[in-house]
């Protein structure tokens, strides 16, 4: 099945249904509450938000010279910096190092990027035993489902939902309190800790200036993915890149407000290199990857470029209105909501994933929310525009044959007044099959009433009123 | 001063006592209208989904028609934002890109022109009811029309607005992704109507018809008690 049957099929069967409506509306409801009185924190929003898009464009502008020196300032301290251009070039090299290290079990913090490279199947498949530490990771991976949503992945999940998870996955016995339900998951986490071999984490941003990998979160848990196992892996983006240390005093909290409501995470880390003589902690190897994976092919559209500058704080997704009513796991591919509908076209084939850019009313919520002032909902005009004419286009026929005679009767007076006429004729028969298979309007007419032609449309009004 | 109105195709067909409150608006004021015979569409449809040569074909000739238009009045934020803010670039790097620059500035939605343009805000109208306002997301987000229809309806005799959360929530219309995909357009138009049924009002108020009418189906079909009205139509009462 076509990835575009597939959402559909979904999106039918997920958007009338008023359960999952409920849940998305009450989480979203708290969050906008919240995101808005820290936004009112910051002094001037909007000034805040022009410099981030600033320095966010100038830094994908410039990713060759950052990225030179974000490697060298990792390798000065001894960590070993890995290039991948691919999904499955990233997903080699780590499991390379997992086969040096001999590793058995691996610890995992939140990584979108991984989830786009489908390395926890990859590592898997090879025999590694993979646990995910962060709790809403932790519980879509006992569901063996994918995350729901860039920073909440378990939130399409009541808490009797997750008690029964736990019941039925680790034999526990919590209530559905989220304090009895979490030191579930932390006893069985802890143990994962200490016999890890190997911790994976993703990356929020990338320092050049001082080479150093920042890490938001709120459970403690990236930093014991980070601290205990002897060997760290670090998987990012090469979009990643802030150019100042400096910066994160507007992306820190900016992250934190837009991503959660929260004003700052709990935790916000650097992590510079493995321990260093004298040290007396941290990962003996520090390994990065960074990966390309089609950003550059997106880095070279001059329209679209501004998309790598997502923090992925999830804020377009909170406010789309289709998000909120298809869910996070109808888009079928890592990245969902908006940001997704825009990249992912350009991440995995505009043919094959048009289907999302379409799959929007345009209305613009996610443009004005978005910290990083990305253009969204024109971006999916322009992924619709690329996908019927140009270089890459692949036209439906029939659509651009119905535009085509359209257009002469828009132009012309006279024939403008006869499809008004023949509107009016037509919909004596309308009647006749108005909501059954047969109906040619009953993509609108299943679901809603269809206005009639007006008696005296407003042209043939003002003709006769000129008389 | 001379005013030429757009009126869209929908709006013509389903919707004419929008345009024809307008006109009467216009003339109570003292301005001449005028109505070109054609085009119909503005050509968004095409254009939003993706058939961008197709949409000019459409839309030079709308261009035309204005080019000598002192004001362009469209009673819609949608078809409005396609003429202000989309021409421009529908027409980057053709020849007719100077033509849609200078139309851009003299083209306006209904309510904006009423207020920002014309600075009128009382039109003595009177409307004995009890509101709640939909923000339509062109004229919203494109045009940045948040202000003047409300200040149009605080001066309408026995009207009370209430606002509804969420006011600017879209309704799930957006032009042929109402048909494309149904179940998504019809969830979001729940949402709308829901939102709108909590404020208790008499009247959901836009300046879209299209929004109107994608609400109204809906609430029609569900038969719940939910009437619309356009702004035009809703100023035009004596």
């Amino acid at each position: 099945m076509s990835a575009a049957t597939l959402f559909n099929k979904d999106a039918d069967r997920v958007a009338p249904d008023t359960r999952h409506r409920g849940i998305i509306q009450t989480a979203m409801g708290k969050y906008e509450t919240v995101r808005d009185v820290r936004k009112n924190w910051f002094q001037d929003w909007e000034g805040a938000r022009n410099l981030a898009a600033r320095t966010k464009f100038e830094s994908v502008n410039h990713l060759d010279k950052h990225l030179a020196e974000f490697v060298s300032k990792l390798e000065a301290r001894g960590t070993k910096v890995h290039w991948a251009s691919t999904a499955q070039q990233a997903r080699d090299i780590i499991l390379g190092i997992l086969r040096e290290k001999d590793a058995k079990v691996v610890v995992k913090s939140k990584a979108m990027t991984s989830e786009e490279i489908h390395l926890n199947d990859a590592m898997e498949h090879a025999g590694y035993e993979v646990v995910e530490s962060d709790l809403g990771e932790f519980i879509v991976q006992l569901r063996k489902e994918a995350p729901y949503h860039l920073v909440f992945p378990a939130m399409h999940l009541t808490r009797g939902e997750i008690q029964e998870t736990f019941r039925e996955k680790l034999h526990e016995n919590p209530s559905d309190e989220p304090e009895e339900l979490t030191m579930v998951a932390r006893r069985v986490m802890r143990q994962k800790y200490l016999q890890a071999d190997v911790g994976i984490t993703g990356a929020n941003f990338a320092v050049a200036e001082t080479g150093m990998i920042s890490i938001t979160e709120n459970e403690g848990n990236a930093r014991l993915t980070a601290a205990l196992p002897k060997t760290m892996i670090t998987l990012v983006g090469i979009e990643k890149i802030l150019p100042r240390f400096d910066d994160l005093a507007l992306f820190l909290p900016m992250l934190a407000v837009m991503g959660t409501g929260q004003a700052l995470t709990c935790y916000n880390t650097m992590y510079g290199g493995p321990k260093q003589p004298g040290e007396c902690d941290g990962p003996e190897e520090f390994h990065v990857v960074l990966l390309d994976n089609q950003r550059t092919a997106l880095l070279a559209d001059a329209e679209q470029r501004d998309a790598l500058g997502c923090i992925r704080c999830g804020a377009c997704l909170n406010v789309c209105p289709v998000f909120r009513n298809v869910g996070g796991h109808t888009y079928g591919t890592v990245y969902g909501g908006p940001i997704g509908s825009v990249i992912t076209p350009h991440l995995r084939g505009l043919q094959q994933w048009k289907h999302l850019s379409y799959a929007s009313s345009l209305c613009g919520a996610c443009t004005e929310t978005c910290p990083v002032k990305i253009d969204l909902h024109h971006h999916l005009l322009q992924n619709r525009r690329n996908a019927s004419q140009g270089a890459h286009a692949k036209p439906v026929w029939w659509q651009k044959i119905a535009f085509k005679i359209f257009a002469p009767f828009a132009n012309n007076a006279g024939l403008w007044s006869l499809l008004t006429k023949l509107g009016r004729f037509g919909q004596i028969f309308h009647g006749l099959v108005k909501g059954s298979v047969i109906d040619p309007a009953k993509a609108w007419t299943k679901t809603r009433e269809l206005p009639p032609v007006a008696a005296q449309s407003f042209r043939e009004w003002w003709d006769a009123r000129k008389k | 001063m001379k005013i030429s109105l757009f009126i869209p195709c929908f709006v013509d067909l389903m919707f004419p006592q929008v345009g024809i409150s307008m006109v009467r608006i216009f003339e109570k004021l003292g301005h001449e209208v005028d109505v070109p015979k054609a085009p119909a569409c503005c050509g968004q449809p095409a254009f939003n989904t993706g058939y961008w040569d197709e949409s000019r074909e459409i839309a030079v000739n709308i261009m035309e028609s204005f080019r000598e238009a002192e004001a362009v009045v469209v009673p819609s934020g949608s078809c409005g934002a396609m003429m202000k803010v989309f021409y421009t670039q529908l027409f980057a790097g053709t020849k007719h890109e100077a033509v849609a620059r200078s139309l851009s500035p003299k083209c306006h939605e209904f309510s904006s022109f009423l207020v920002n343009e014309l600075g009128v805000t009382d039109l003595g109208a009177q409307f004995p009811h009890r509101v709640t306002f939909h923000d339509g997301c062109h004229g919203l987000r494109e045009l940045k029309n948040k202000r003047p229809p409300r200040e149009l309806l605080a001066k309408v005799r026995g009207l009370e607005l209430v606002e509804m959360h969420e006011a600017e929530t879209c309704c799930g219309f957006g032009g042929t992704f109402s048909a494309k995909f149904p179940a998504i357009s019809t969830a979001m138009g729940e949402v709308k109507c829901a939102s709108a049924l909590k404020t208790k009002t008499d009247y959901i108020v836009s300046c879209d018809s299209s929004c109107l009418m994608q609400i109204q189906g809906l609430a029609d079909k569900q038969k719940q008690r939910v009437k619309t009205i356009h702004l035009a139509e809703l100023l035009a009462q004596p």
